[in-house]
């Protein structure tokens, strides 16, 4: 019988942690397959955030980095720049690439660092109980904004991606969400692009992709496709910004 | 071989020593009194084929030598106090993930932003982790431009050979000052330590993992035992200081870095004159040089103990805790920029 589905080489099949309707361990999942079909897992280096996919590197069979809070595209600039020849990526959150190491991301794209960043935004810190994210909604209530975010005391959504693309060193940015089958497969076309044009030389590229977070939403999962299909990509427009 | 002398500013010379001994990667972050180091590194690593990268940030250096050192090269930043403070963070993860790193602190005056004159005031931040967690450092002190040379040598071995983070604690007096180095390659050999953790690509092997997470039950427990057992060997194994006119000593100072320049010269004019006064000068100050006092407390017994600092007393408390009561310990100090001189150190002996 011919084999036509199973795990990618580049999962170490454990199961994870995440929560149920979490878009994490779908990510995880298009990264290792679009790893596999580059044929390049021997030679890719993933650097795991802080945050909910903080053990990202318990499911991914290539070697990888922990780094520190919002840090990684530190650690993946040094890493790259000590191995060009090998593939180096990040997998960072909002509250990682867009609080806590803004300063390292726009600098790293900045630098135009030959790296892969795969940024996961769901307008929420998930590991630490469902906080106020830079991404968050104007109205979205968290555990500190609990009557819902108010652009006079925490200001606006911050939108991460269009500012870089500012940048002149920054090759590709795209956004993408995973809230239906046709949505995840186009982030998987971006999540291959990002990986292509650092194997082509091309340059910092950028994936972001709008992520369901059912358990600090308070939605079921289903809900939580439908609220990123009429909510939260209203606010951060799908499709390719660079 | 023939001996070559250049004079050279010991910042330049700690970059050269750095580069001598290998050392592939620097990311720093301009900050006085070290900016010669950085300069330095910006001339001569490119030259070399090495990585040299102006960080963003003390945070974002610090992190990408945390990145270069898990990829498997020698890495190293350099900074002075406020800076390093900065650093702590990352310094706390390279000891976690147990990767080798050189971290250069040449101290100036502080709390805060402080000011740019030479102090050693981040004694204690040095020896006693600096960052959050149980962990040590290695911890360096050259006194002169020829030490500090050497001392990068010595620095990168033993990171690489103890996977912990060492740091070369001077200030902005050796920092700024010019000194003849001896230059003779062939007397400094660099030794080269297999590094089958690093992340090179998982090809013919299972993944590597550069990390300090350690969430299940009792796994961080049995990391930091591992850790402990491991500050035990170097503390056996790696004390370094210099002895002088220690052996017949009625007085004892202890200093170190630039501090031990004028304590030396005191001891010097003092034995000039018939007074049996010695010098011990801890090198390695984490892990600090109990042996000598231990030493010195049995055979020196009617002595007496001066600790100088340029600070308020912070060597002082290792000082006590290695004698342990067995000789009686005074102390003089200046800090926020001040520097004992001798006249001020002789005042305190009579």
């Amino acid at each position: 019988m011919e084999k036509i589905y199973q795990r990618p080489e580049s999962l170490t099949g454990i199961s994870t942690h995440y929560c149920p309707g979490c878009g994490h361990g779908t990510v995880h999942r298009i990264i290792a397959e679009v790893v596999d079909e580059l044929g390049i897992r021997e030679k890719t280096i993933g650097i795991a955030p802080v945050g909910c996919a903080v053990v990202a590197y318990d499911y991914w069979n290539f070697d990888c980095s922990e780094a520190a809070h919002g840090r990684a595209t530190a650690v993946a600039t040094a890493i790259k720049r000590v191995r060009p020849e090998n593939i180096v990526f990040t997998y960072q959150g909002d509250g990682d690439l867009a609080a806590i190491g803004t300063n390292e991301t726009i600098h790293a794209a900045n630098r135009g660092e030959n790296i892969t960043v795969i940024f996961i935004n769901n307008a929420i810190y998930g590991m630490t109980g469902g906080q106020m994210a830079p991404t968050t909604l104007l109205g979205q209530k968290t555990a500190t904004t609990p009557e819902g975010r108010d652009s006079t005391v925490q200001g606006y959504p911050l939108k991460i991606s269009e500012m870089l693309a500012l940048l002149p060193a920054v090759k590709y940015i795209e956004r993408t969400s995973l809230a239906s089958v046709p949505e995840i497969n186009k982030t998987k076309n971006a999540i291959r692009a990002a990986f292509k044009n650092q194997v082509d030389k091309v340059g910092f590229s950028l994936v972001e992709i709008l992520s369901p977070c059912p358990t600090y939403w308070g939605m079921t999962p289903e809900k939580s496709l439908e609220w990123i299909r009429d909510v939260l990509s209203k606010e951060f427009p799908l499709g390719k910004i660079k | 071989m023939k001996t070559t002398k250049i004079l050279i500013s010991g910042n330049e010379a700690i970059a050269k020593g750095a580069i001598d001994a290998g050392c592939f990667f620097y990311a720093g972050y301009p900050i006085t009194p070290q900016n010669e180091l950085i300069a330095y590194m910006a001339t001569h690593m490119p030259a070399l084929g090495r990585v040299f990268i102006q960080a963003e940030s003390e945070l974002a250096a610090i992190n990408m030598v945390y990145g270069a050192s898990a990829a498997g090269v020698r890495a190293m930043t350099s900074s002075s106090s406020p800076g390093v403070s900065l650093k702590q963070e990352g310094i706390s993860y390279i000891a976690g993930a147990e990767l080798p790193a050189v971290i250069v602190n040449m101290v100036r005056g502080g709390p805060g932003l402080g000011n740019i004159a030479p102090a050693q005031s981040d004694y204690f931040q040095s020896t006693r982790g600096g960052g959050h967690g149980d962990y040590h450092c290695l911890v360096l002190a050259p006194y002169s431009v020829q030490e500090a040379y050497e001392l990068m040598f010595t620095s990168f071995d033993l990171t690489d050979k103890y996977r912990i983070p060492a740091i070369i604690l001077g200030d902005g007096m050796l920092g700024q000052m010019m000194e003849p180095l001896e230059g003779q390659r062939s007397k400094f050999k660099s030794q080269r330590y297999e590094k089958p953790w690093a992340l090179t690509g998982c090809a013919g092997r299972k993944p590597n993992i550069a990390k300090s997470f350690y969430l299940a039950e009792g796994d961080l427990e049995k990391f930091n035992l591992l850790l402990q057992k491991k500050y035990k060997l170097i503390r056996a194994k790696e004390q370094r200081w210099e002895e002088f006119f220690v052996q017949d000593a009625k007085i004892i100072l202890v200093a170190y870095g630039s501090m031990a320049r004028i304590a030396k010269s005191v001891v010097t004019g003092l034995r000039a004159k018939g007074k049996k006064i010695g010098l011990i000068r801890p090198i390695s100050l984490w892990p600090f040089p109990e042996k000598i006092f231990q030493q010195t407390a049995l055979k020196n017994k009617k002595a007496k103990v001066l600790v100088v600092e340029m600070s308020y007393g912070q060597m002082l408390e290792d000082v006590k805790l290695a004698l342990n009561c067995k000789l009686p310990v005074e102390f003089f100090g200046r800090s926020g920029g001040g520097i004992p001189t001798e006249e001020e150190i002789i005042k305190q002996i009579k």
